[in-house]
């Protein structure tokens, strides 16, 4: 995986596997000197048992392999970027995965095409809730999927090629003003 | 935070959506993109992205846009399955961008399957 976006659009899927109604992602350039990204969900979540093995590949709720990357693949990428990755999960409550990159480290993947990877996330389950929060330190702008439905009403549609298109250039605009290096 | 801009965006985006306002049933063809791990590192996003763009500039209505998880076939990906209504289901294996633009044009819009990028085909009963 090139970019950490896809990296996003992987780890979401997880979240979406387990009956979540609502994804939330943030992505922060430089909380304290981490570049940081955290996807939040509310579906049936993980065991603390779970929780402590899931890091490993061959650990995997999938039925068609014996092997589940997504998670580990995160894990060794914070760790040879002088980062972390915290798993916090609850049965019957969601799971939140908070991954950090040292921000200058030369390893680090950039960001990359984050505006696709929502448009794309979106379209995949439209009828969940997303929150998307990106920021650089301080400053920031975001977009919440219940507040375009209320505007919307009935129009809201996330599987309308004009939405999603909305979507991704208000992410361009959004990340242009804020001068986003990703 | 610019949640307030937010606001009046949507309220133009609103506008936009009612003056071009067309009926959107899901009758039609349905288009599933594998996007697993194995997927989306193989490059399925930017194929789930070129399929939109085609629709869109296609201007197909009645198209419906899936994502399904790994299927096991993960050296084939990117995977594209397309169910015409009442046709065979054709799977399209190691599909780029530039694949996918032309199996909306030619199979999605015109019928005809491209014979050399097929990995698997469910017969219609």
């Amino acid at each position: 995986m090139k970019e950490l976006s896809l990296n996003i659009l992987d780890l979401a899927q997880n979240g979406i596997t387990a009956g979540a109604h609502q994804i939330d992602i943030e992505i922060n350039e430089n909380e304290n000197g981490y570049f940081i990204f955290r996807i939040k969900d509310d579906g049936c979540g993980m065991s603390e048992e779970m929780v402590k093995k899931v890091r490993d590949p061959f650990v995997t709720t999938r039925t068609t392999r014996k092997v589940g990357m997504g998670i580990s693949l995160v894990d060794m990428m914070t760790a040879q970027c002088g980062g972390y990755l915290k798993i916090k999960s609850q049965v019957g409550k969601g799971t939140l995965l908070e991954a950090a990159f040292d921000k200058d480290n030369i390893d680090r993947p950039p960001l990359g095409d984050i505006a696709t990877t929502m448009k794309v996330m979106l379209l995949g389950a439209p009828k969940l809730d997303y929150t998307f929060t990106y920021k650089v330190g301080e400053q920031g702008f975001g977009f919440d999927t219940r507040q375009m439905r209320q505007e919307l009403g009935d129009l809201a549609d996330f599987t309308n090629p004009d939405i999603l298109a909305w979507v991704e250039s208000y992410i361009h605009q959004g990340m242009k003003d804020l001068n986003a290096q990703g | 935070m610019k949640h307030m801009k937010t606001v009046a965006d949507l309220k133009a985006l609103r506008e936009k959506l009612q003056s071009g306002m067309q009926v959107r049933n899901h009758e039609g063809t349905t288009i599933i993109v594998g996007m697993g791990t194995c997927g989306i590192a193989a490059g399925a996003r930017e194929v789930m992205s070129a399929i939109l763009d085609e629709l869109s500039a296609r201007k197909m209505q009645n198209v419906h846009v899936e994502q399904t998880g790994c299927i096991g076939m993960c050296e084939k990906e990117v995977l594209v399955d397309v169910l015409r209504p009442g046709e065979d289901r054709i799977t399209y294996g190691k599909v780029t961008p530039a694949d996918a633009k032309r199996i909306v044009d030619e199979h999605v819009i015109n019928g005809q399957i491209i014979k050399d990028k097929v990995v698997a085909r469910i017969v219609r009963k």
